[in-house]
Order: structure tokens, then sequence, then C-alpha cells
């Protein structure tokens, strides 16, 4: 009697222990997430409610032009006087990730309606490992690549100003996203149906009418998650335009100016910067903003995602 | 004659899809050509075996290597439970289309879209800053020993930052398994955990090691992360705690390049790094791959 009750009783616990191991786990992941939020966060509330550091800096100087300055828009934290003018820095990463995004788009979305419409099977079985190549290389190579060897050869070609500069940085961060935008398109023209080609090709439609006329529409929403996902991707990169951008925090429109990013402002100067001083806190403002605006930039891409396959298959 | 002018323009569209194509595999070839080729004269055993001489310009990157290698594996330790299981979660325990199960969705696809950097200041500001201070405090009446940049608050930081590979790798591996088999079990009186353990879980263990090894190609190559949390320019030791700092091999390229004195003395070692960094990655990708293929072949045939 004794033995049975044993055996009945013992699974259970067992499995009440692993179920919750199992639980907690998924609780975890959420969890990180609220907490990379509140302890990024909490450090930049000096910001707004400490009296003694919103002397040094608050939103009037990070975002807007300062009057008593030669220059409007200046970050220079470590001076006499530090300036806390973000502008710059957001200046420049948005240049470095419009390049890398005129360079990658064009280059992966239309490598993605070749090896899904168009390409012979011997060659997607070249160009897909190549793309998954390119995603395994790490950030900080391509880094060095952007800024050894290819800022040398353009700088050979254009002799420009600046050898590192927006331009690039961007052409080197393009590399990065590429594998990102590549990957989402074409799962995006691949989730299309072939029904959808097959009526079209009856028409009397050729391949090319086909893919441009029928597939890429139906495909629409989840090209621009590919978009957005890229430029989120390239927005908070950091090791590529740390090495390759030139790290000059100028504001201007020229792309070939050097830069500095947002990201790699806060990886530059946090090593060196005293813990509690304005510059720490507006160091780990510029983390939440990025972390704020990928995120927002995330959600975005996944509503595309949704409305995609809502449009092809009529779900959720 | 409108016709001809209709396929004239389709072919050419379509050709330069394929010249997009063409081009993106010349640059990789390009990259990996120019690495190869500057690298490998630099690689000798002495390279891959001794530490770094005369002020970086000579000898080899072996702590480099070692510490790269142990933080990934402590990495691993935490980021496979912990993703397996949450992957486990979603697929076999939770309820499909529960408004808990679309929160933890969301919450993998954003922690996958956080910059590395944020995860940084994280790492530094949450493991180092507050745990970690935190266990001095109570542990070590307030001396400096868990309360500053070591490998394992990188570590932790990086499994956070490789977390939502290895769930969705894994999940797409629970996908692949046949529901039949899962009834199959449970015909036979198994519980959830007996049929998850025995059935589904052999069943995808090709996925979950894909998801695995790229976590740990990933987590080999990020260096944003472990700037503030523990990763030094040069040790005179090898980490053997917990709590030591560390070199690594995307570190030492990170300033090899940026803060060397004279370039071109440190660029054969430079490359050289680089490459070392490179097949590390590139080959676990690659094993990753061939793995993924290989089970997706066999659920395939099995169907």
């Amino acid at each position: 009697m004794k033995k049975i009750i044993h055996f009945r009783v013992k699974p259970r616990i067992k499995e009440w222990i692993i179920e919750t191991l199992i639980r907690s786990s998924a609780v975890i992941v959420i969890v990180s997430l609220i907490l990379i939020f509140l302890f990024v966060g909490k450090e930049t509330l000096p910001i707004f409610f400490s009296s003694e550091i919103k002397q040094e800096v608050n939103l009037n100087r990070l975002f807007l032009p300062q009057a008593r300055q030669n220059e409007k828009f200046v970050w220079q934290p470590i001076s006499t006087v530090p300036k806390y003018s973000i502008i710059p820095l957001i200046i420049g990463t948005l240049k470095t990730t419009i390049i890398a995004l005129l360079f990658a788009l064009p280059l992966a979305i239309g490598a993605a309606i070749f090896t899904s419409e168009f390409a012979p099977t011997w060659l997607r079985e070249l160009i897909k490992p190549a793309i998954e190549l390119l995603a395994g290389v790490p950030s900080v190579v391509l880094g060095f690549f952007g800024l050894i060897v290819l800022a040398t050869w353009l700088q050979n070609i254009f002799s420009w100003t600046f050898r590192l500069n927006a331009i690039t940085a961007g052409i080197a961060l393009g590399l990065a996203i590429l594998p990102v935008v590549y990957t989402v398109t074409e799962d995006a023209l691949s989730a299309v149906p072939n029904s959808y080609r097959e009526g079209s090709l009856a028409l009397g439609a050729n391949v090319w009418q086909t893919a441009w006329g029928v597939v890429l529409p139906a495909a629409l929403p989840g090209i621009f998650a590919a978009c957005v996902l890229g430029f989120g991707r390239a927005f908070g990169e950091t090791m590529i335009v740390l090495m390759a951008s030139g790290n000059a925090a100028i504001t201007s429109l020229k792309f070939t100016d050097s830069v500095r990013t947002l990201s790699a402002t806060i990886a530059t100067e946090l090593a060196e910067v005293v813990v509690g001083s304005a510059h720490y806190y507006t160091l780990f403002f510029i983390g939440t903003f990025l972390f704020v605006f990928t995120f927002i930039n995330n959600i975005l891409g996944q509503w595309f995602v949704q409305r995609l396959r809502k449009r092809l298959h009529g779900e959720t | 004659m409108k016709r001809i002018f209709i396929s004239l323009i389709s072919k050419f569209y379509t050709s330069l899809t394929g010249l997009a194509s063409v081009l993106i595999i010349f640059i990789v070839a390009i990259i990996l050509g120019n690495i190869i080729y500057n690298g490998l004269p630099g690689i000798s055993w002495k390279f891959l075996t001794n530490a770094p001489e005369t002020g970086m310009t000579g000898g080899g990157i072996f702590p480099a290597i070692f510490a790269t290698v142990a933080l990934v594996i402590l990495m691993t330790l935490v980021v496979l439970p912990l993703g397996v299981f949450t992957a486990i979660y979603l697929h076999e325990y939770a309820s499909q289309g529960s408004k808990y199960v679309y929160w933890v969705r969301l919450a993998i696809h954003n922690l996958a879209g956080v910059p590395s950097i944020v995860f940084g200041l994280f790492g530094l500001g949450f493991f180092i800053q507050f745990i970690g201070k935190n266990i001095d405090n109570i542990f070590f009446a307030h001396t400096l020993v868990y309360g500053q940049p070591a490998i394992i608050w990188a570590a932790l930081t990086l499994a956070l930052l490789t977390l939502p590979t290895v769930v969705v790798t894994t999940e797409e591996a629970l996908r692949a398994v046949p529901d039949s088999f899962r009834e199959a079990a449970y015909a036979l009186g198994a519980t959830r955990w007996q049929m998850v353990r025995h059935v589904v879980l052999p069943q995808a263990i090709g996925g979950i090691l894909t998801g695995g090894i790229l976590a740990v190609s990933r987590g080999a190559g990020e260096v944003a992360p472990i700037m503030f949390t523990g990763v030094a320019y040069y040790l005179p030791y090898l980490p053997t705690q917990l709590n030591h700092q560390f070199m690594h091999l995307g570190y030492h390229i990170y300033v090899l390049a940026t803060q060397s004195p004279d370039v071109e003395v440190t660029k054969p070692i430079l490359y050289s790094t680089v490459l070392v960094l490179l097949v590390l990655t590139v080959c676990l990708n690659f094993v990753a791959i061939l793995i993924r293929t290989k089970t997706r072949q066999r659920l395939r045939g099995e169907r």
C-alpha cells in the first residue's frame, strides 16, 4: 500500500518542480526586458529630478539650440564648460544609418527577389551560404574591415578630407544589416502562396511581371518590416561605427564629414566617466534613448509582419 | 513589337536583381579573401599558444583565445537551459493564443532588437552595481569581490543577448516534431514532462544544438556588451575565477585597430587575430547550418 502511494506522489512532485522551472524561465524573459529598461532608465532620473544635475544638463540643453554658445549644438562633455547637446550625435547616427540603408536595401531586396523568384537552384545554393556567412561575421570584424581596408580604398578613389566619415562607416554598417534585410524579405516573398504566381502566369504575364506586379505587392508589409528592422539594427549598432566613423561630433549635413554616433559615444566615454556625474547620467540617457527608440521601431516592424500574415492567410 | 519591348525590359530588371546577388557574393568573397590572404602568414603554433609580447607588437594571443572560449562556455551554461525551457514553455506548456504567451513572444522579439551597447549598460548597472555590490555587502563585508567588472557578469550579459536566438531556434525545432508523437506518448500514459523529456526533446535535439551553436557564435563575436562588464586590454594572468577580468579576441581587435601607436607594425598581428576570430565564429555558424539542414531533411523524410 505504502509503495503505491510512493509511486503516485513522486512523479507529481518532480512534475511540479519541472513545470515551475519551465514557467519561471518564461517569466525571466519578460522580467529581464523590464529590468533592462528600469536599470538603464533609472540612471537618467537625476537629469529630470536632481536640482544639482539639472543645472548642468537637462532636456533643454540636450535637445534645444543653446544661444550663449557660438555654435548652437555642441557635444563637449569634457571641457571647463561641459556642453551636452546630443543633436550632433543624433545627426551622426542618422547619417551613417541612411548610408547603410541606401547601400543594403537595394542589394538585399534585389537578391531576395532573385533567389525567391528567378534563381536557378545552383545559384541559390551559392547566395544563401554567402549571406549566412556575412551574418556570422562579428561586427568588430566588419568595423576592422571598414577602418583598415575600406577606408583606404575609398580614400584612394575619392581623396576625401576625412579618411573616416559617414560614408565609410555607413557602407560597413550596411554590410551588417544586409543579412537581416535579406532574410526578412526572403521570408515574406516565399510566404506568398504559389497560386498567386500561377494565376498571374496563366493570365499571360511573364516572370518579371509576376514578381513585380503580383508577388512584390502581396509581400509588401514584409518588405516594410525588413526595412524597419534593418533601420533599427543600423541605428543601434556600435562596434562598426565606433571604429570606422572617425568619432568627431560635428553638426553638419555633409556625408563626407567624420561623425560620432549615439552608440559610439557611450562606448568611448563610459569607461572614463565619473560615476554619478552629469556626464555619466547623460550617457545613460543616450542608452535609454536608444533602447526606447529601437523598441518602438521593433514593435512597428512586428506590426508589419503581422499585417503580412493577415493579408496572406487571413489570420493574426 | 510591344511584346519584344516588354520582354526586354523584364530581362533587364531580372538581371538587375541577379546582379545584386552576384555583388553580395563578390563582396563576401573580397572580405574573406582579404582577411585570409593577410592573416594566414601570421598564424603559427607560437601565435596561438603564447601571450602578447613587446607592447602587443609580438608574441601571440593565447590569453584572448582562452578567455573568449571560457566566456562563451559560461554564457552557454546559462543561456541554453533558460532558452530551451522558455521555448518548451511556449510550445508545450502554454495554452496557445493566450495573452501571456503573446507578451512573452513580444519580449523575446524586442530583446533581440535591443542594441548591444544597451546590454553593456545594463550589465554595468544591474549585474555589477546592483547584484555584485549587494553580494559584496552581504557576504564579503564590503570588500570589492564581485562588485567590479568580471567574466561572470560579462557572461550573464551575453546570455541575455543571445537568449532570443536559442528560444527561436528551439521553438522551431519543437514545432517540427509531429503532434502524433505527442499523442502517442500521452496515450501510453506519459505525463507532460515525460512526453517532453522522452519523446519531443530527442526529436528536437538537432534544432536545439543549432540554437546553442548560433548563440555561441554570436556571443563570441560581440564586443560592445562586454566593454564595461569585464574585458581588459592586457592581463598577465588567465581568468581562472568567476570574478576575474579577461582578455577577448574581439576587444583585442578593436584596441589593436584603433589605439595602436603604429598601425603598420601591428597590422600583421591584427589581421591574424581577425582571422582567428572569424574562423571561430564562421566555422561554428557552418556547423549549425549543417545540423539544421540535416535535421530538416530527416524530418521531411519521416513524414
